[in-house]
């Protein structure tokens, strides 16, 4: 039986699994000890389980468990990725390149360095949402001290030649960070085989909980440091003050063991799904798809259809939970700035959705999409002057506009 | 957010689509809006010369929920209003009716703009001076 509302909208956040509540829910009521705790048992039960979900999430992406700082998710990460790399090898350089496309955390993050000092480049991609190695090694100077580039794009799912950038910051001897937040989980991250030297990434987005996160920070060849950004007590190897939050690691640790097992079978699944998907909408006059359709993540689509309005077509599928590009679904009424900077016109990017699917999307929720998604789309359209103007072959960046 | 009853209302009914003959001389048209702006309302009134009532009105938006249906619901006001009458329908009016959030007054203001440009499009066609609003 199909059930309404449906989830599309994994990217944004995914649904705690349920093994990943059953993990935590004895560490709300009877293992509640403080994990630094080091002369009771209720210490030492807490420690124990904080250390197996180290292990956890160290086995799915290739690190040692010591190299992973626990924090309350991949915000907090991206900023004590780059604000901490700022600080502790200032002397070495003050330079950081970064992609215009970035999540804010990074973006916003590397903003204010510069204030404190920095000089950021801020390289643009290609239209399909890729930055190339070419441009990095033009940006590269005797300054530079960090790259950070996403592993895969939040929006859009394009997944960047991690590998090879991380071979080229090694090269220069220059650190890499990526937020890897949308491919942890989701497609093989192997830290040692890409390079990395700081990933970031958060518990909601790969089935476990909110408010937990971790950093990933090499530990050899070469040895990387941060300067801690919230201090205190000296936890997580002086990188990361704060008594530890003992459910949530659980929580995390479970997600990472699970999404261990099943990537490789869910992925095949979601892209067949995906594909289905995308292949009817497609089928539509005047609908476009955003990014790169090779190098993307499994589950994700964004597709624009022109003519009519994002936020306008979400109201049109109110039993579908997806997100848009357009301006009315942000508080600032700009459009996504994500799709701006692939260089989309401002009217595409007010036209897209983004489809996230998910370990629980269904078949019979995909055909119920597609669906629906058609049914609006041509009403809309009906009612869209744009769409009327367009058919009578109006070339509409011939007629003059009242911008307000 | 949630959407008012009443643009939800408008949304999934809209009154009055379509398309009147923008070259006949009782017809006037109002397009406002840019689509880098993420919306564009095209509003039309046909007058009755003699009597200068507004006998029908249609709209076509490329918008949000809210823009939709304030434009719908500003050609179910227009209908039967003289003229002047309809160049007192204030965006307020359509915010207090539909019950728009701040985030979405400005689909009413355009909404408003739509009436007004109508309106001065068929005062020139008639060979009135437009009314200067702002």
């Amino acid at each position: 039986m199909l059930k309404l509302p449906i989830y599309l909208d994994n990217n944004a956040t995914t649904k705690p699994d349920p093994q990943v509540v059953e993990a935590m829910l004895p560490y709300f009521t009877e293992f509640y000890g403080n994990a630094a705790s080091r002369n009771h048992s209720f210490g030492w039960k807490a420690e124990e389980a904080v250390d197996y979900a180290r292990q956890q999430v160290a086995d799915l992406i290739n690190a040692n468990s010591k190299e992973i700082i626990f924090t309350s998710g991949a915000t907090e990460s991206n900023n004590l990725a780059i604000k901490g790399v700022f600080e502790m090898y200032r002397e070495k350089g003050n330079h950081i390149i970064t992609v215009n496309i970035e999540h804010k955390a990074v973006l916003d993050t590397c903003r204010h360095l510069e204030k404190m000092g920095a000089e950021v480049t801020y390289l643009k991609p290609s239209i399909d949402g890729l930055v190339s190695i070419e441009q990095i090694k033009n940006a590269i100077k005797p300054e530079t001290i960090l790259i950070t580039v996403m592993y895969a794009n939040n929006e859009i799912g394009c997944i960047n030649p991690i590998k090879e950038i991380g071979e080229l910051a090694h090269q220069n001897n220059i650190l890499f960070h990526t937020d890897a937040t949308q491919a942890i989980g989701k497609i093989p991250v192997d830290v040692i085989a890409d390079n990395i030297d700081l990933a970031s990434f958060s518990g909601h987005k790969i089935y476990g909980p909110k408010g937990i996160g971790a950093l990933y920070v090499r530990r050899k060849n070469p040895r990387v440091k941060v300067t801690s950004q919230i201090d205190g007590g000296g936890h997580e190897r002086g990188m990361r003050s704060g008594t530890l939050n003992v459910t949530g690691i659980v929580g995390l640790g479970k997600a990472c063991e699970i999404a261990g097992k099943q990537m490789a079978e869910e992925s095949q699944r979601l892209s067949k799904l995906r594909d289905k998907l995308e292949a009817e909408l497609l089928k539509l006059e005047e609908t476009y798809l955003n990014g790169s359709i090779t190098k993307r993540l499994p589950h994700v689509s964004n597709i624009s259809f022109k003519y009519i309005e994002g936020e306008g077509l979400m109201m049109g599928v109110k039993d579908i939970a997806v997100s848009s590009g357009s301006a009315c679904t942000s508080a600032s009424l700009e459009p996504s700035y994500v799709l701006k900077n692939l260089g989309l016109d401002d009217e595409l990017a007010h036209s897209s959705l983004r489809f996230g699917l998910g370990r629980f999307t269904t078949e019979e929720e995909i055909d119920y999409t597609i669906e629906h998604v058609k049914t609006a789309v041509t009403k809309l359209r009906e009612m869209s002057p744009l769409w009327e103007m367009f058919k009578e072959g109006i070339d509409l960046k011939t007629v003059e506009w009242t911008e307000h | 957010m949630a959407y008012s009853e009443k643009v939800i209302d408008h949304y999934q009914n809209p009154r009055n689509i379509g398309t009147l003959d923008k070259t006949s001389q009782n017809v006037g048209t109002g397009l406002v809006g840019a689509p880098e702006c993420g919306d564009v309302m095209r509003l039309q009134i046909k007058v009755n010369d003699e009597t200068g009532i507004i006998e029908d009105a249609k709209f076509k938006t490329f918008g949000c929920g809210s823009a939709i249906a304030s434009s719908s619901l500003a050609t179910e006001w227009l209908k039967g209003k003289t003229i002047d009458q309809a160049m007192e329908i204030d965006n307020m009016d359509i915010v207090e009716e539909l019950a728009l959030p701040p985030v979405k007054i400005h689909c009413s203001v355009l909404a408003e703009d739509a009436i007004k440009a109508a309106i001065n499009d068929y005062r020139v066609k008639k060979g009135i001076e437009p009314i200067d609003d702002k």
